[in-house]
């Protein structure tokens, strides 16, 4: 059943987005948005295709019924404060996988950010 | 075509709200906990046990977040304190704004340590500061060692681990020293207590933990 999909947090994340952009640009010019730029983080516990199927959801008969957004994924990248390599991690883990250390830093893959709105000329 | 520019957060409205709760709790000297876990974990005996370790000596208030019923608030009634349930309606987690809304039902004067159980979710409530002092992700070994791997977002925003059901451990496929070594590889800096509500193991550590944690 749809509704147990958009009951996830990506509902709510979605109506923050469009929060974002309805503070952004002017309410007659919303039906001008072509696209919303987003960055998200592959540790950011948001799933893209269901943040987009919400966004659809809550935007259809709005202003905002033809806007796409185009998500940007960031990898899950670590920096070991001792070797100094950086590494992209598949899983949560922050241990080092060239020299073990658990001392690390988190470089990128947390991001959930709207980056851009894109307008359409009139 | 024209492009605006702008680098914010998704979630910086729950976050204002969250700094707003957490200064309020700073003014008041009150230490506010975000309990957090799957559901069937154990949060709500945690607490009950917490409850009863703790009264009489600690001002103690609760705030339950459920999907559905006040069921988990009935239980912490019994002792006396002062809780609010907040029921989501098929919301998966707490937001700042709820919890806002909730403190206008507690006396603040009169708690000095606030504990939040959200909803059972180990996914979303990674992303919603409350404006809580510590995260506590709880675990059961029912669950199995792999959980924190399964689930980084949490065990990384968490603070403390409680592994609860300790108990079970002879019943059930999971060690706990893997889970403790996965639990850290994720987040090297988990302070992590190992309980078990049927015995009481554990508890009177976890509790000497909070006093500690208290603002004289």
């Amino acid at each position: 059943m749809c509704c147990y999909i958009i009951a996830m947090h990506e509902l709510s994340i979605a109506h923050n987005v469009v929060e974002i952009v309805s503070k952004a640009v002017k309410t007659d010019e919303l039906s001008r948005v072509l696209k919303i730029k987003m960055k998200i983080g592959a540790m950011a516990g948001v799933v893209p295709e269901s943040l987009d199927f919400s966004f659809k959801a809550i935007t259809a008969g709005t202003s905002l019924a033809n806007t796409k957004l185009v998500i940007e994924y960031i990898p899950f990248r670590i920096r070991c404060e001792k070797c100094g390599v950086i590494t992209e991690m598949e899983s949560g883990v922050i241990e080092c996988p060239q020299c073990g250390s658990s001392s690390t830093q988190i470089i990128s893959g947390q991001e959930l950010l709207v980056t851009e709105i894109e307008l359409e000329d009139d | 075509m024209s492009v605006i520019t702008l680098e914010r957060k998704v979630l910086e409205k729950n976050d204002e709200v969250a700094q707003q709760n957490r200064a309020l709790f700073q003014e008041r000297g009150i230490f506010v906990l975000n309990l957090v876990s799957s559901p069937g974990s154990g949060k709500t005996s945690i607490l009950e046990r917490t409850i009863e370790h703790l009264a009489g000596s600690v001002r103690i208030g609760v705030i339950e977040g459920d999907v559905q019923t006040d069921l988990d608030a009935q239980r912490i009634a019994r002792f006396n304190i002062p809780v609010v349930q907040l029921v989501t309606n098929g919301s998966c987690h707490l937001d700042a704004k709820l919890v806002q809304d909730a403190l206008q039902h507690f006396d603040l004067n009169s708690i000095e340590l606030l504990i939040i159980e959200n909803v059972g979710n180990l996914v979303c409530p990674a992303n919603y500061d409350l404006g809580e002092a510590l995260k506590v992700v709880v675990v059961s070994v029912t669950e199995g060692d792999d959980k924190p791997l399964k689930y980084p977002a949490m065990f990384r925003n968490a603070s403390i681990l409680i592994i609860n059901k300790i108990d079970l451990l002879p019943y059930v496929n999971c060690s706990i020293e893997l889970l403790r070594s996965n639990a850290l590889k994720i987040n090297p800096q988990l302070e992590i207590f190992e309980t078990s509500c049927t015995t009481n193991a554990g508890i009177p550590e976890w509790c000497a933990w909070i006093r500690r944690h208290l603002k004289s």
